[in-house]
């Protein structure tokens, strides 16, 4: 599926990230941002609402230029070489990036024959059948729930095999099952050898899917490991005995000394 | 990526080319305004219009003609503010193609989509009885005047599509385009406006085109109006693309 794509193989990391930083005005949204994501793996990025977990991923999509620090996505430079970083990524933004005119099957087309891939009808299929949206698939995307059209949004990301991936809240407002479908998928990918950089305010999320999760607050990653060792980050579990005051009821009974 | 700016840009244009089929109500309301008009025209003011020798269908329908597109750019600027609101257009932007080919996707289709509508236009006015004897060279150059048109006011679209905060914003710079034909000499003779109205729908780009325009229906000689109304057109175009495609690298950088 990689025909008319050159991609050489990159030692080291898929995404390797130093002292990014970007403003927007007088607003420091990134003060230095260090990051590495190893090839393969699944990645979570936690962060409240604007912590600038998009601005991050916009960046490294090639959709936002930094003020300072390098990016390196698949080896490319993403300031240098935007058109090989293009080439190596899929990104699947905060609201889907689904055309609701188009059919399912359509919407998948549109971007493998983007892509220039052979047999785009074909990629549409398997894709289709892999997200269990074939029946679906001659539908317009207007008419599909929210947790079947992120199915269709990243279905759309996978046209090509590109082989990093970035899944800004990839479940936000989406109901629990639809959630779960959607962890499903993504595990899938991992599974597949595809590196994931996920964005979530869900730390559930990060820890079901996570190899890897960092905690990007106020514009710099301040922890980053694996689920074990940020839990060995809390203090240990402890016992406290806390003071228990007496309610008025407790003092009126004293007073009056009426047995109940 | 200029070797599959080709490419990209026949994909889009087929996406959205199916937009606008897939929503034909849109080029029949951009018909239906012009044509209300056109009846008004003809059927309620035409006969106190003193048009000389012309009938009164044959006088006005360039200018209709103009209403037609500047009310249909409108919908250009509402498909391209849809898409820059939706998450697809960071996808596109994201990926490995023609970023250009996105903006000449929604030109393209805008042509095509103006081009329906005039058809229509045409159609009812012959049915109003409108008759022109111009030959096919002159339909060609109607034709030509009216792409041109198109064209240079569909840049001019793309401006409030990309930089448009609501769907209001989108499509409002559009008001004062159809209004435009009214203060000219597409529905009455400027000879009767008083002095500094009359100089301003003399001088204005709607003036000149539609006076080639009517002259090229009725055969008569165009004169100097032909390269007046091309110098407007190319002008506007050439002003307006500067201006959108250094909107649309800004707000993609």
């Amino acid at each position: 599926m990689l025909a008319g794509m050159s991609i050489p193989p990159t030692p080291g990391p898929a995404i390797h990230v130093r002292g990014l930083e970007k403003a927007y005005k007088e607003l420091r949204v990134l003060r230095g941002v260090d990051l590495a994501v190893a090839p393969g793996s699944i990645f979570a990025l936690l962060g409240s609402n604007g912590a600038g977990k998009t601005t991050l991923v916009n960046i490294l999509a090639t959709l936002l230029k930094s003020d300072a620090g390098t990016a390196r996505v698949n080896g490319f430079d993403v300031a240098t070489q935007a058109g090989d970083v293009r080439e190596s990524i899929s990104l699947t933004g905060q609201f889907a990036a689904v055309d609701e005119i188009l059919s399912g099957r359509e919407n998948l087309v549109l971007v493998a024959r983007l892509r220039r891939l052979k047999d785009p009808g074909g990629i549409a299929d398997r894709l289709l059948s892999r997200f269990s949206l074939t029946d679906a698939g001659a539908r317009r995307a207007a008419t599909y729930s929210g947790g079947m059209r992120r199915r269709l949004d990243i279905a759309m990301s996978l046209v090509g095999d590109p082989p990093v991936i970035f899944l800004d809240e990839p479940t936000a407002g989406l109901d629990p099952q639809a959630r779960v479908e959607v962890w499903q998928a993504v595990k899938e990918l991992a599974e597949g050898g595809t590196t994931v950089l996920l964005t979530t305010q869900y730390l559930e999320e990060a820890e079901q899917l996570a190899d890897r999760i960092a905690i990007l607050h106020e514009g710099r990653i301040i922890v980053d490991g694996t689920l074990a060792e940020l839990k060995a980050l809390l203090p240990p579990a402890k016992v406290e005995y806390v003071e228990k005051q007496p309610s008025l009821e407790d003092v009126f009974f004293a007073v009056v000394g009426a047995g109940r | 990526m200029a070797s599959h700016f080709w490419s990209n840009t026949t994909v889009l244009t087929g996406r959205t080319m199916r937009h606008v089929t897939r929503s034909l109500d849109t080029i029949i309301t951009t018909a239906i305004t012009p044509i209300a008009m056109m009846l008004l025209f003809v059927y309620v003011f035409g006969g106190a219009i003193d048009t000389g020798t012309v009938t009164y269908v044959n006088y006005m329908l360039p200018g209709i003609l103009l209403i037609t597109i500047a009310s249909g750019i409108a919908y250009t600027a509402f498909r391209l503010f849809s898409d820059m609101q939706g998450g697809i257009f960071a996808r596109f932007q994201s990926m490995p193609i023609a970023r250009s080919g996105l903006l000449w996707a929604h030109v393209l289709t805008s042509l095509v989509a103006n081009a329906i509508s005039l058809v229509v236009v045409v159609g009812v006015a012959l049915v109003m009885g409108f008759r022109s004897g111009a030959g096919v060279l002159a339909w060609l150059a109607v034709a030509g005047i009216l792409l041109l048109f198109t064209l240079a006011l569909t840049w001019i679209a793309v401006i409030p599509g990309l930089t448009a905060k609501s769907v209001d914003g989108a499509s409002a710079f559009s008001y004062p385009l159809i209004f435009l034909p009214f203060i000219s000499s597409a529905f009455v003779p400027t000879e009767t406006m008083p002095g500094p109205v009359r100089a301003f729908a003399e001088n204005q780009p709607v003036t000149s085109i539609v006076n080639a325009v009517r002259n090229l229906f009725t055969e008569q000689p165009v004169g100097t109006d032909l390269w007046v109304a091309l110098a407007w057109c190319v002008g506007i175009l050439v002003v307006a693309y500067a201006f959108a495609n250094l909107t649309y690298r800004r707000r993609t950088s």
